[in-house]
C-alpha cells in the first residue's frame, strides 16, 4: 500500500490563508490503514484547524468533512463537486495520487495536500511501516528470494552487497538492514545461492520513473 | 476582577477501575472538586482522540482520561492504547495553541477512592492555574455543539 | 572474445600497457598509494604529493568524491599526476554518474593517457556534504567492472562497437573484514568473473583475519586470476587507532592499541607498525602488492616503503 504521513499542523494551517470554509476529503484505503488520512484523521484535522483558528483570533473556520472510498478513481471523486462548490479551498488527506485526481476534477478549486506521500510498503508491526517496492516496472523478486534489491538496498545494487554492509546493517543507518544480507540469507535458506554467482547485467530503467511518467493500458478492459 | 474562574473539567473514566474508584470515593464521603464531570467508558482504550478534541471545542478547560493501572487493564492493553493516544493529543494540543498541559492520563486501581479524589483535586488546581481555555464561550453562552 | 592472461604476459598480451599492469605481470610486489584531491580547483597539492610519491610507489589512486564530498575530479587529478611523471589510477563510483557519463569519462580518460581504473559502488551521499543530492547508481560496481572490460574489448554497454576504444587495466575493491566470510569470498569471485584485473582491499590491521580470508581466496584459486593488493593505513596516534576500531567492519587487535599507547613517539610508531605490516603482507602467498592509504599524511609513504624494504621501485621491462 502507499504509506504517507501527515504534514505538520502548522504547514497545513498555513495553506488555509484566511479561508472561511474548507472541504477536507479523506480516503478509506491506504491512508486509513496507515492512519494518516482516513475518516478519523479527517475529523481530527478538521477540529484541530478550526480550534487553532479560533485561538489565533481569526474568522471562524467551517470545515466540512468527507471521506470517500478512494480518491484515485474518478467515480468516487465526482460526488465532491457539490460539497466543494461553496468552499474556499479543499484539503485532501489522500496520497499524492488522490490529491491530483481531486484537483483534476475540481478544476477551479485549490486542492492542498495534507500528507507527505512516502513510499510503497507495508506494516511490519503495529505502528511501523517500511518501504518494500521500488516501482521499477521490471520485477526481479524471483531472482532474489522475494526481497527487492531496488527498494531495500540503499544503492539499488543488483550485485550487492557493497563494502559498507556491516553486521547485516546498511552503512546509511543501523536501522536499515542490508538488503543484500537479507537476500543472501534467504537464498541460502532456499538452497539457491547459485543465483548470486551470475553477474546481473545493467538494469533497464526505462520501465521505471526514469523513462518518464508511466501508463498502463488494457485494451481488453476498455469499453 | 470578576468572579474567580471555576474550571470545567471532563474526566473519561473506565468502568473497571476509574469509575469504581469514583464510586468508592463517594461511598467514603471523600470531598473532591465539583468541577469534574465524569464520562463512563467500558475501557480507557475506547477513547477516540476526536472526542478529546470535541470536549475542548465544547468549552472544557481541562480533560483527563483515567484507566486501570498498567498491567491490570481488564481488556489487557486498553490503557496502553489510551496512554499513547493521550500523549499524541497533548502534542496536537500544543500545536493547536491550546496547550497539552490541559490534557492528562491517569492510572489508578478500583480500590483507589482517595486517589480518585486526589486526581480530581490535582487537575482542577492545575487548570485553575492555567486559566480558562481560550475556546471557552463568552459568559452566558452555553457553548458550541460538539462535532 | 578470449581474455589474455595477466600473469607472465608478454608485451603483445598486455591489456592496457600500464606500468602497474606490467610490474604485476612481471611478478613484482607492487606498491600503490592514494591521494585525495582537494575541495577546490587547486592542483598544487596533487602535484606536490605526486612528486613526493612517484619514486616510491608504482601508481597513485585518485579518489572520486570520496565520502560523497565534492572534490576536484579524479580524472582531472590524474592529469595533474601524469604532468609530474607519475602513473595514476582513477577511481569511478556508481553514485554520481549514469552509464552514459561513465562511458564518456572512460573515453576521455583514455584519450588523456590514463590506463588504470578502480571501480567502486561509492559511499552513499548521506555521508557527504550534499546529502540532499539525488543518487544515481545506474550501474553497480560489478556492472561497472564489466563495462570497463567490455570497452577494452571494443564494445559499449549497449553492444555498439567502439573504435579506438579505451583499454584500461580494471580494478575493484574488496573488504576481507565485513560480513559473513563466505559472502565475501563469493563476492570476490564474482568480481573476477566480471573481469577485475586487480583488487585493492580495505586497510589490514588484523593480520590473522586477513590470513584467513586469503586462505579462502586461495582455495577458490582467485589469487591466480586477479592481483590482490592489501590495503594499509598508517595511524598517527592511539586515539586514531581507537577510532578505527569503532568503524563498522574494521578489526583492530588489542595488542596493536597497547603498543601505540605505550610508544614514546606515536607518529614514528605508527609508521613503523605500517611498514611491519607491509613486510608481513609481502610474505603471504597470493598477495601481489600493497596499497598505502595515507590520506593527509602522504609524506610518510616514502619512509614506510623504505622501512618495508621495497626501495628502489622496479622499472618495467622493455616498453610495449
Amino acid at each position: 500500500m502507499i504509506v504517507a504521513e501527515q504534514k505538520p499542523l502548522e504547514e497545513i494551517y498555513g495553506f488555509l490563508n484566511g479561508a472561511r470554509k474548507v472541504l477536507i476529503v479523506g480516503c478509506k484505503e491506504c491512508v486509513t490503514v496507515c492512519q494518516a488520512g482516513g475518516e478519523k484523521e479527517v475529523g481530527l484535522l478538521a477540529a484541530a484547524l478550526s480550534m487553532k483558528r479560533r485561538i489565533e483570533g481569526g474568522p471562524p473556520l467551517e470545515a466540512v468533512e468527507m471521506t470517500v472510498q478512494r480518491q484515485c478513481d474518478p467515480e468516487y471523486v465526482q460526488p465532491l463537486s457539490g460539497p466543494a462548490a461553496d468552499c474556499d479551498m479543499v484539503i485532501s488527506t489522500a496520497c499524492g495520487v488522490g490529491v491530483q485526481f481531486v484537483a483534476e476534477h475540481l478544476k477551479d478549486k485549490w486542492v492542498f495536500p495534507a500528507l507527505n506521500t512516502r513510499f510503497g510498503g507495508g506494516s511490519v508491526e503495529q505502528g511501523i511501516w517500511e518501504e518494500r517496492c521500488g516501482f521499477c516496472g521490471d520485477c526481479v523478486l524471483h531472482l532474489t528470494g522475494g526481497i527487492c534489491p531496488i527498494a531495500r538496498c540503499s544503492k539499488s545494487l543488483l550485485n550487492g552487497p557493497c563494502g559498507g554492509s556491516h553486521d547485516g546493517k546498511c552503512e546509511v543507518s543501523d536501522d536499515i538492514p542490508c538488503g543484500w544480507q537479507l537476500i543472501y540469507d534467504r537464498l541460502k535458506a532456499l538452497g539457491r545461492l547459485d543465483l548470486l554467482t551470475e553477474v546481473q547485467p545493467p538494469k533497464s530503467w526505462r520501465t521505471a520513473r526514469d523513462g518518464g511518467p508511466r501508463k498502463v493500458v488494457r485494451e481488453d478492459l476498455k469499453l | 476582577m470578576t468572579a474567580e474562574f471555576e474550571p470545567k473539567i471532563v474526566a473519561f473514566c473506565c468502568y473497571y477501575c476509574a469509575y469504581s474508584a469514583a464510586d468508592l470515593a463517594g461511598t467514603m464521603r471523600l470531598q473532591y472538586p465539583p468541577n469534574v464531570r465524569l464520562v463512563e467508558m467500558p475501557c480507557s482504550g475506547k477513547i477516540d482522540p476526536r472526542v478529546l478534541l470535541a470536549a475542548f471545542e465544547a468549552g472544557a478547560d481541562g480533560v483527563y482520561v483515567a484507566g486501570c493501572l498498567e498491567g491490570d487493564c481488564h481488556f489487557l492493553k486498553g490503557n496502553l492504547r489510551a496512554r499513547k493516544r493521550v500523549a499524541r493529543m497533548k502534542v496536537l494540543l500544543d500545536e493547536i495553541g491550546l496547550g497539552g498541559e490541559r490534557l492528562e492520563m491517569f492510572n489508578l486501581p478500583s480500590s483507589g477512592g482517595p486517589r480518585f479524589a486526589e486526581i480530581a483535586e490535582e487537575m482542577t488546581e492545575r487548570i485553575r492555574r492555567l486559566g480558562p481555555s481560550p475556546l471557552r464561550p463568552p459568559a452566558g453562552d452555553k457553548g458550541s455543539e460538539p462535532r | 572474445m578470449s581474455e589474455p592472461a595477466v600473469k607472465g604476459a608478454s608485451a603483445s598480451e598486455l591489456k592496457s600497457g600500464s606500468r602497474l599492469e606490467r610490474l604485476l605481470g612481471e611478478g613484482h610486489f607492487v606498491v600503490t598509494a592514494e591521494v585525495g584531491p582537494p575541495k577546490s580547483s587547486s592542483s598544487k597539492g596533487i602535484k606536490d604529493n605526486a612528486t613526493l610519491l612517484k619514486d616510491c610507489v608504482d601508481a597513485i589512486n585518485l579518489t572520486d568524491n570520496q565520502t560523497a564530498i565534492v572534490r576536484l575530479s579524479s580524472i582531472a587529478a590524474a592529469v595533474h599526476v601524469m604532468s609530474v611523471g607519475a602513473e595514476p589510477i582513477i577511481q569511478i563510483t556508481c553514485r554520481d554518474r549514469n552509464r552514459i557519463a561513465i562511458q564518456s569519462d572512460l573515453l576521455g580518460a583514455y584519450s588523456l593517457g590514463i590506463r588504470n581504473v578502480l571501480c567502486l559502488s561509492g559511499d552513499h551521499q548521506v555521508f557527504g556534504n550534499h546529502p540532499e543530492a539525488k543518487n544515481v547508481f545506474d550501474l553497480d560496481s560489478l556492472q561497472l567492472v564489466r563495462a570497463v572490460r567490455d570497452l577494452r574489448n571494443g564494445k559499449f554497454v549497449n553492444g555498439e562497437k567502439c573504435r579506438f576504444n579505451p583499454k584500461m587495466f580494471v580494478g575493484a575493491a574488496a573488504n576481507p573484514f565485513a560480513d559473513p566470510f563466505e559472502f565475501r569470498a563469493l563476492r570476490l569471485a564474482k568480481k573476477v568473473t566480471a573481469g577485475a584485473d586487480f583488487i585493492q582491499t580495505q586497510a589490514v590491521y588484523d593480520l590473522d583475519r586477513f590470513r584467513a580470508w586469503m586462505d579462502a581466496v586461495r582455495e577458490l584459486g582467485l589469487h591466480e586470476k586477479v592481483k590482490i593488493l592489501a590495503g594499509v593505513v598508517p595511524v598517527k596516534s592511539v586515539a586514531a587507532l581507537r577510532y578505527v576500531s569503532t568503524v563498522p567492519g574494521m578489526r583492530v587487535p588489542q595488542e596493536l592499541i597497547e603498543r601505540m599507547a605505550g610508544a614514546a613517539d606515536q607518529e614514528t610508531e605508527g609508521i613503523k607498525i605500517c611498514a611491519e605490516t607491509v613486510a608481513v603482507l609481502r610474505e603471504i602467498q597470493g598477495v601481489a602488492g600493497v596499497h598505502i592509504m595515507a590520506i593527509a599524511w602522504e609524506k610518510t609513504v616514502p619512509e614506510i616503503v623504505r622501512q618495508a624494504g621495497l626501495l628502489p621501485r622496479p622499472v618495467p621491462e622493455a616498453a610495449v
